[in-house]
């Protein structure tokens, strides 16, 4: 083998890193990992919110129930998680469940854990004077945290917000183990049947998934400023 | 309208409210003041139930607030609250501030709502600002949007926590002079201040508080002439000549 890397491998098997084997067989490749991201992340945000939300009740046996759940998946690797719903939610549905959606399950599960955190320490961060002033006017309890303190506090979550869905995106790699045909598992498949450009192979993913982070990262950043613009006097 | 009877309120072993008495009859501007940590701002935060009392009767406009029947939001709409901090929201407008209670509460159209907010923002001589949010505003404005938001409910009470404590003194008088106008509309009102300016010619009665209790309650004008408390006299040497 010559010194040097050769990263004719990687332009060969371009449409395979980017889609797989679509559209002869299944999505697969870079268009399956941001399919697995965006709807992981969206399922996440909602039941990132609930979470938070029912961890702020006033019902005591909600709240503990609730942070006990929360405390138990993030206390376990993702890996485990995402175990648990490969073999777990067949079984427990009694039909099989495509791989990929068990994986969506079982990122959307972990990461609504660590949301649960997020939303809680947004909503405690708004001023107790705002509650106040909206109860004063005669809103109810549900509508003073839907019009006056979750929108505030959801813009102050921005940033641990997309820190969270940054590792989402990372994090579904793990898809890989149980089989399903993303980027990092169609990685390892081109590099099995190639066998000698494993760095040139390892670096183009890991540039990929360098580019769709911080793409991702970039648009947040313009999301808060758009948010915040008119809103202040700098 | 107001009516404290034998009013008890502890915050764990302090005795914030030791037995206060006092009626607020409907369009009377009683003003509360007393020294840091009296139970002032404790006082007037039982009347819309941001506080609730332990022992004793309250009753706001006609309603004991120890009834079980009692709708804590309904009442709260009728009881306008005005902040030391004045408290806008601060992702919405000056407009949206005021809209969002008519809106939400009392479910009135928008574009009532919004024509109303606008006669408000009038009244409190803040027309221009509608479109502003909170940060760009002076403290005075936002204090006056803060009033117009309590205004907008259409409240019989209106309720004031030090509304001039938190603002530079060159805009106390902006926000003292729209208090005047709402006082001699005949809104029936409970302001805490030190303002004892208005005290003396825009309200009806002072009341002195300490340690949780009612020490003295009189027109302003034998409130200042001849205070019966030697601790309203001593209160009022520190007032009105902080120097001595
Ligand atoms: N939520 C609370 N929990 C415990 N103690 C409190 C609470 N709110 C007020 N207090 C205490 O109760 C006492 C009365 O408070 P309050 O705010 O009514 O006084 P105040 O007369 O308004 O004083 P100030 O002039 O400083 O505003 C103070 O000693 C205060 O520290
Ligand atoms: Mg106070």
């Amino acid at each position: 083998m010559e010194p040097g890397l050769d990263f004719a491998v990687v332009w060969d098997n371009l449409t395979y890193f980017l889609i797989g084997r679509f559209p002869h067989g299944p999505l697969g490749g870079l268009a399956l990992t941001l399919y697995l991201a965006s709807v992981s992340c969206l399922l996440s945000f909602v039941g990132g919110l609930a979470l938070g939300l029912l961890s702020v009740c006033k019902n005591a046996a909600i709240c503990w129930a609730t942070l006990v759940l929360v405390n138990l998946l993030r206390g376990v690797p993702l890996l485990m998680v995402v175990f648990w719903t490969y073999f777990l939610l067949p079984a427990l549905l009694g039909q099989t469940v495509a791989e990929a959606h068990t994986v969506i399950i079982a990122l959307t599960l972990f990461t609504s854990a660590y949301m649960c955190g997020i939303v809680r320490a947004g909503i405690e961060g708004v001023p107790r004077g705002q509650r106040e002033a909206a109860l004063s006017t005669g809103l109810g309890r549900w509508q003073v945290m839907a019009f006056v303190v979750l929108p505030q506090g959801l813009r102050n979550m921005v940033p641990s917000l997309v820190n969270q869905f940054v590792s989402l995106i990372k994090d579904t790699s793990l898809a890989f183990i149980v089989g399903v045909s993303e980027l990092t598992h169609v990685a390892t498949q081109v590099n099995n049947r190639t066998m000698v450009f494993p760095t040139e192979i390892f670096l183009f993913v890991a540039l990929v998934y360098f580019v769709v982070c911080w793409l991702f990262t970039s648009l947040s950043r313009r999301l808060e400023r758009r948010l915040d613009r008119g809103k202040s006097l700098g | 309208m107001i009516e404290f009877h034998d009013v008890h309120k502890w915050f764990g072993k302090l005795h914030v409210l030791a037995g206060v008495n006092l009626r607020v009859e409907p369009g009377q501007v009683v003003v509360v003041c007393g020294p840091s940590g009296s139970g002032k701002s404790t006082l007037i935060r039982t009347v819309n139930q941001l506080e609730r009392i332990d022992q004793g009767r309250l009753v706001v406009d006609g309603q004991d607030l120890a009834s079980p029947g009692l709708d804590l939001n309904r009442l709260r709409a009728e009881v306008g609250f005005v902040f030391q901090q004045f408290n806008l929201y601060p992702h919405l407008t000056a407009l949206e501030n005021i809209t969002l209670a008519p809106i939400k509460v009392r479910r009135a159209p928008k574009v009532q709502a919004r024509q109303e907010a606008l006669d408000l923002l009038e009244r409190v001589g803040l027309a221009d600002k509608a479109g502003r949010y909170p940060a760009q505003l002076s403290g005075g404005q936002q204090q006056r949007v803060a009033i117009a938001r309590a205004l907008a409910m259409r409240p019989k009470i209106m309720l004031f926590d030090e509304p001039t404590s938190a603002l530079d003194p060159e805009m106390i008088g902006e926000v003292l002079a729209v208090m005047g106008d709402l006082a001699s509309s005949g809104m029936t009102m409970m302001v805490v201040t030190h303002e004892m300016g208005f005290a003396r010619h825009l309200s009806h009665r002072v009341v002195f508080i300490d340690q949780g209790q009612i020490l003295e309650d009189a027109p302003p004008e034998e409130f200042f002439a001849n205070p019966r408390h030697p601790r309203t006299q001593q209160f009022l040497r520190q007032v009105l000549s902080p120097l001595h």
